[in-house]
């Protein structure tokens, strides 16, 4: 009796355990979905092609009136700071359609949250596709999500485009995937600029890493692997893991000043970020501090780690960044800059206009707009959709920094390929850009 | 040996926080003999109440009261409405309604606060710089929340042990009718039960939210560390609970660090082994008193 009642207790541990690492998963009725049959746009897109500028042509998702899309996006969850970019996306949309839309088209956004779980983000795909029958994914967002997603949305050939991961994976084979194609910078990319960093500026670095234990965290981890090269071991002198399940990342951090480094790289999601600014403040670890730019909110990042343990914990900190940051004095007179805040203004009251989360929500939903949907004109077709995002040519979207243009090309899945170097200012609250922008195409395969 | 101490103490720290909802869990589990998996959510619910007090401009320390205060009467409210009728159900019944109760805190703050994580504000009069004693740096905010934990198990201790209500409150649960034939009205104390047990989750989520961050979900991990820690230190000792919650913080801690093929990947493995290896051995837990069959 006794025994069989504290099984049972443990029984029920283990349940609400489980339950919880799903985040109430429930995900298991629409195995029975019907095997896929031949997208209904097929014959549309062989007309398309046959005649492909005259004749209106459209798939699943796509009529006279309507383009309608969807996402995914971490609304709840450990990785809810990211949330707003869906917000602000489908607040952009709001606006072109209150313009008139697209080539008169009203575009229709729907989002999902999937709490960053990679099972409630299958579930996501799979209802936007199947039930809501929507004409391409958008910016399903997270690293270990898209990769749940990818290979399913890759055989129903639904775009999966400009989703919110930098993982580089998603431009180095579209030949394999090509349905997919990423946005931001590449996250290799951003390990190999602070490698050069440190090269010139601190060669005697000793680095201590933290990372996010899955495909995010392991993306940035080897392209810091790959550009030292031979000489990671010795520059590399501790790394620790978290999972997203972590309660505080406070004795991960412990272990890391242990090491007796003196460089901190944090490739983590805003909560941990901030946790690991925080506690190595608290503990008297004073590191020069590299900070993945997935992370590099102000409101969601820097300002919390500042209000607990100071302006100390955040004063010798730098990331690297891509988009204008509204605080910065230098674009307040900027045509883009104002048209960004009066944007957020009338159509996303409630989001924070300096949170660069944001800033990245109003600019890939804008790079869609300009750089795909404009161009599909009235050949609304899947095949349509991707052949114009694989065809972007200098396409500038104003709030991204001065210079940076955005190409893809059938063989070139990476839109963004440049990014600048920034270090924060407590005192005045923003990141201080310094250095050139840095073209990173040329890192690609190094 | 600092850098020792140092992840003792951060151990002790993420510790400390399990042990305050695992005070939550025994004192429903020593009331009513069910666990409250919804637990952490209405300590969630009630660190959002108080976070929209801070934010209307209540100052620390009234919303941190106010807020123990009103989950005081949310967990009699929930006791009321939901357990009390459900009396005399088999005990898999309650279970599955305070799952209810999980999901609903969870549904209706994600609806009213959105999963934006709000910033939660460590109190007034905490000090933000570490101290640094012998090269060991003491966090105020950590020693904050042992004091209050300390001082919260010695108050339950000794309402249990030396109070006629505490004591009523223990006989309720062990003896229902027993205690009803004495005259203890047992449905009273059992709702005074959940009243208490919800003022501690409370504390425990307005203590732990500066740490972890607040957002809805930000109680459910650290509920599986807290059954981890009231199963650890025995289901119906409150003493148990926190000391299981100083083991599971520590465990997590230096496990990750001194046991190579654990590292930092399997902390929450480990916290699961223990439990294991605890209810083979001593299945009522570390300082549980052995089970009596429930009349």
């Amino acid at each position: 009796m006794k025994r069989s009642k504290f099984t049972f207790l443990l029984l029920l541990v283990v349940a609400i355990a489980s339950l919880a690492l799903v985040a109430c998963g429930g995900d298991d009725e629409e195995e029975e979905t019907p095997a896929p049959t031949q997208p209904a746009g097929q014959t549309a897109t062989a007309t398309a092609e046959a005649s492909p500028t005259t004749v209106k042509a459209y798939d699943e998702g796509a009529s006279d009136t309507e383009i309608k899309i969807g996402g995914c996006y971490p609304f709840s969850g450990p990785a809810a700071a990211y949330g707003t970019i869906g917000k602000s996306a489908e607040a952009y949309f709001k606006m072109v359609n209150e313009q008139g839309g697209v080539n008169g088209r009203k575009i229709t956004f729907i989002t999902y949250d999937d709490q960053y779980s990679p099972d409630k983000a299958v579930q996501c795909a799979r209802t936007l596709v199947e039930q809501d029958k929507v004409l391409f994914v958008f910016n399903t967002l997270g690293t270990p999500s898209n990769t749940a997603i990818w290979d399913y949305l890759n055989q129903k050939k639904v775009p999966h485009l400009f989703v919110a991961t930098g993982a580089t994976k998603w431009g180095e084979d579209p030949e394999s995937h090509p349905w997919t194609m990423g946005w931001q910078p590449y996250y290799q990319a951003e390990s190999a600029i602070y490698v050069e960093y440190l090269t010139k500026e601190k060669p005697n670095a000793k680095v201590a890493i933290l990372y996010q234990n899955d495909d995010y965290g392991k993306d940035y981890l080897e392209g810091f692997k790959k550009a030292l090269g031979a000489k990671y071991s010795q520059v590399v002198v501790k790394e620790a893991t978290y999972a997203t399940t972590d309660a505080s990342v406070a004795p991960q951090v412990a272990q890391l000043k242990e090491s007796g480094a003196d460089t901190f790289y944090i490739i983590a999601t805003p909560k941990f970020a901030t946790q690991a600014l925080v506690a190595a403040a608290q503990i008297g670890w004073k590191p020069f501090i590299l900070l993945n730019s997935v992370s590099s909110s102000i409101p969601a990042v820097m300002k919390p780690a500042m209000d607990q343990a100071g302006a100390e914990a955040v004063s010798n900190v730098i990331t690297t960044i891509y988009t204008k940051d509204p605080a910065d004095p230098e674009w307040a007179n900027d045509p883009g800059m104002k048209e960004y805040l009066d944007f957020m203004k009338k159509y996303y009251p409630d989001g924070n206009p300096n949170d660069g989360f944001n800033v990245y929500g109003y600019s890939v939903a804008k790079t869609l707009v300009e750089g795909v949907l404009k161009r599909a004109g009235d050949n609304l077709t899947r095949e349509n959709i991707m052949k114009m995002a694989t065809s972007i040519k200098d396409l500038r979207i104003d709030m991204l920094l001065p210079g940076i243009l955005i190409n893809t090309a059938p063989d070139d899945y990476y839109p963004i390929e440049a990014e600048q170097l920034a270090k924060f200012d407590p005192a005045a609250g923003r990141w201080v850009r310094f250095g050139e922008v840095i073209d990173v195409s040329k890192k690609r395969g190094g | 040996m600092t850098d020792f101490i140092q992840l003792v103490l951060a151990g002790a720290a993420d510790g400390a926080i399990y042990g305050l909802l695992a005070l939550a869990l025994v004192l429903i589990y020593r009331s009513t003999h069910i666990v409250n998996f919804g637990q952490g959510e209405m300590a969630m619910f009630a660190t959002y109440l108080s976070w929209s007090l801070l934010d209307a401009g209540v100052p620390f320390w009234g919303a941190f009261f106010a807020a123990i205060v009103i989950a005081f009467f949310i967990g009699i409210i929930i006791h009321r409405v939901l357990i009390h009728p459900l009396e005399g159900s088999p005990e898999l019944t309650i279970v599955i309604v305070t799952l209810g109760i999980y999901l609903f805190f969870n549904s209706i703050a994600l609806w009213i606060y959105s999963g934006v994580p709000k910033v939660y504000p460590i109190p007034a009069g905490v000090p933000r710089q570490s101290w640094e004693v012998g090269g060991v740096f003491i966090v105020p905010y950590h020693v904050t929340i042992f004091a209050i934990l300390f001082g919260l198990m010695m108050l339950l201790f000794a309402f249990f042990r030396f109070t006629k209500v505490g004591l009523a409150m223990r006989a309720a649960a062990a003896q229902p009718l027993s205690s009803t034939l004495v005259g203890i009205s047992v449905p009273m104390m059992m709702m005074l039960g959940w009243g208490i047990a919800a003022a501690a989750g409370a504390t425990a989520g307005m203590l732990s939210a500066p740490i972890v961050v607040l957002e809805p979900n930000f109680m459910a991990t650290i509920l599986i560390f807290s059954f981890a820690s009231a199963v650890l230190g025995g289901l119906d000792s409150p003493v148990g609970a926190v000391l299981g919650g100083f083991i599971v913080g520590e465990v997590s801690a230096l496990g990750g660090r001194y046991i190579e093929f654990i590292g930092n990947d399997l902390q929450i493995v480990l916290a699961f082994a223990l439990i294991v290896l605890v209810l083979l051995f001593r299945p009522a837990g570390l300082l549980g008193r052995p089970q009596v069959v429930r009349v």
